[in-house]
């Protein structure tokens, strides 16, 4: 990963040389690992990445799931199926995230009795927010296969599920990877959302952080940068998947031909 | 060669909202039979053969398929898309599949093939086609004429009984269209039931045992290849004919 690297040092660098040229007088102290309060602070700030990571798997597996299953409704030629699709998507769509995070925690137990913690309250927020995307995503790719494949498909007696599953479905997905791995980066930040709630993750160990340290400049650059790092790898990840779909497919010559 | 009917319309139309697209139409074609479909653009001809395996739905009349009448039943339309095979304009073959898989795909699904047989049925195809050694290629790899060859041995891995044909050539560059037309050729000497959509004339001249011209959602002219272009019966004909054969 050393592109990651290299983009880190050089925002580390621009930073430096804005504390150089402020009146503003940077307090590194709080997170400089050559000191001890330093060391404490910077591995109480990463104790967050594990939660920030498994609440995004979790949000991001669960809305790939839902948003999946949503889209083929989207998909039917039932007119109320895809009625249902759209009310769902438009609601789920609508509610900005952290409303639907206070709904989920202070909400849901009053209208069904039960005891949610603040992680699976921010989980299911998130992910029925992101299903709504997904699905949109999905229901996109699948429309725009060539109708022509249908058809091909069809005069071959492959039936619908054959149809979807080996013809459709592949190609869609391939389409689609720029836009799901857009919606990753988007649900890795947003779980910062769920701070609000007590989730121990990134941006909470920051709070808690910054109002005993005092130093909220340094304390939220670093919390920036450990997102930065996280989505950096992110899309990486998402860029080598996308380059290996690619080369399978050698669309028009493909991704792997370019060199990127 | 039988007489019985293996492709019979009977007073098939349709509508494109108020459009009628097809109008009356009636048709036969019977076993080992070569029809060969042409028209101007706009005169139903695509729609007549996509109606024969039901890409397209006819609003009335009757069309039945080796005796199955393509109905909303959606058994009767898989047991009719099993007999019928079809090659399209734009080829559309599965892109993200190699051409092995493009044709062992069908054969395996909808025949339940196993895989060693699907695979040998499909290098026998491809080798029909004389593209054996692609193989493992995939389609935007391969030129347009090749493209089309291998969606002719794709449709022919379903062991059809009938082959419709819808512009086969009319998205190719004038140089690979000769090698789609012997594979057609090849394929009408064997004996195969055709049905063409096409305005290759010299093509129609060698393998076509009736000629129909469509107008306006109509057949205007029917006939052997002899009379169809020699003495058409129809002014109308005679115009076509002349405007295509005179470049």
């Amino acid at each position: 990963m050393p592109k990651v690297i290299r983009l880190t040092a050089l925002l580390l660098m621009v930073l430096g040389l804005a504390g150089c040229g402020s009146s503003q007088e940077w307090g590194w102290y709080v997170v400089d690992p050559s000191l001890k309060r330093g060391r404490i602070n910077i591995s109480f700030l990463l104790s967050g990445i594990p939660w920030t990571i498994l609440l995004t798997l979790c949000c991001v597996a669960i809305s790939n799931i839902l948003g999946f299953l949503i889209s083929l409704m989207g998909l039917s030629k039932s007119k109320i199926l895809r009625g249902i699709y759209r009310v769902y998507v438009e609601v789920f769509r609508s509610i900005p995230p952290l409303v639907s995070i206070f709904w989920v925690y202070y909400g849901l137990p009053i209208l069904i009795d039960i005891d949610l913690a603040p992680f699976p309250a921010g989980m299911i927020a998130l992910s029925l927010y992101g299903s709504a995307f997904m699905a949109e995503i999905f229901r996109g790719g699948v429309q725009s296969i060539a109708k022509g494949q249908f058809e091909a498909s069809d005069s071959l007696g492959l039936s619908y599920l054959d149809t979807m599953r080996y013809v459709i479905f592949p190609q869609a997905l391939r389409r689609s990877l720029p836009a799901i791995g857009n919606q990753l980066v988007i649900t890795l930040k947003m779980t910062s959302l769920v701070s609000v709630i007590g989730v121990s993750e990134v941006l909470r160990r920051g709070n808690e952080l910054a109002v005993t340290e005092y130093r909220p400049l340094e304390i939220y650059t670093f919390v920036a940068i450990e997102y930065l790092v996280l989505v950096l790898i992110v899309s990486s990840a998402v860029r080598h998947f996308e380059r290996k779909l690619g080369a399978d497919e050698r669309l028009g010559g493909g991704a792997q031909e370019q060199g990127i | 060669m039988s007489d019985k009917p293996v492709i019979q319309l009977a007073k098939v139309n349709k509508w494109f909202g108020k459009l009628h697209v097809l109008q009356n139409i009636d048709l036969e074609v019977i076993t080992g039979e070569r029809v060969v479909v042409c028209g101007p653009s706009g005169s139903g001809k695509s729609t007549m053969i996509r109606c024969m395996n039901r890409l397209e739905k006819h609003e009335s009349g009757d069309i039945q398929i080796n005796g199955v009448p393509l109905d909303d039943s959606t058994a009767n339309i898989q047991t009719v898309r099993k007999d019928i095979g079809m090659v399209f304009q734009q080829f559309n073959l599965f892109p993200h599949l190699t051409v092995l898989r493009n044709l062992t795909l069908a054969p395996m699904r909808a025949r339940k093939m196993p895989k060693e047989e699907a695979e040998a049925l499909a290098r026998h195809y491809l080798e029909r086609v004389r593209i054996p050694e692609q193989a493992e290629k995939y389609p935007a790899q391969l030129s347009g004429g090749q493209q089309q060859r291998v969606a002719i041995a794709r449709s022919l891995c379903m062991e059809p009984k009938i082959m419709l044909f819808d512009e086969p050539t009319s998205a190719l560059d004038p140089e690979m269209i000769s090698e789609v037309l012997d594979t057609m050729v090849s394929l009408a000497e064997e004996g195969m039931t055709m049905v063409c959509v096409t305005h290759e004339m010299g093509f129609a001249k060698r393998v076509a045992d009736k000629m129909i011209f469509m107008d306006e959602g109509v057949i205007v002219e029917n006939a052997p290849p002899e009379q169809f272009f020699n003495a058409p019966e129809h002014q109308r004909t005679e115009q076509f004919l002349s405007q295509i054969l005179a470049h």
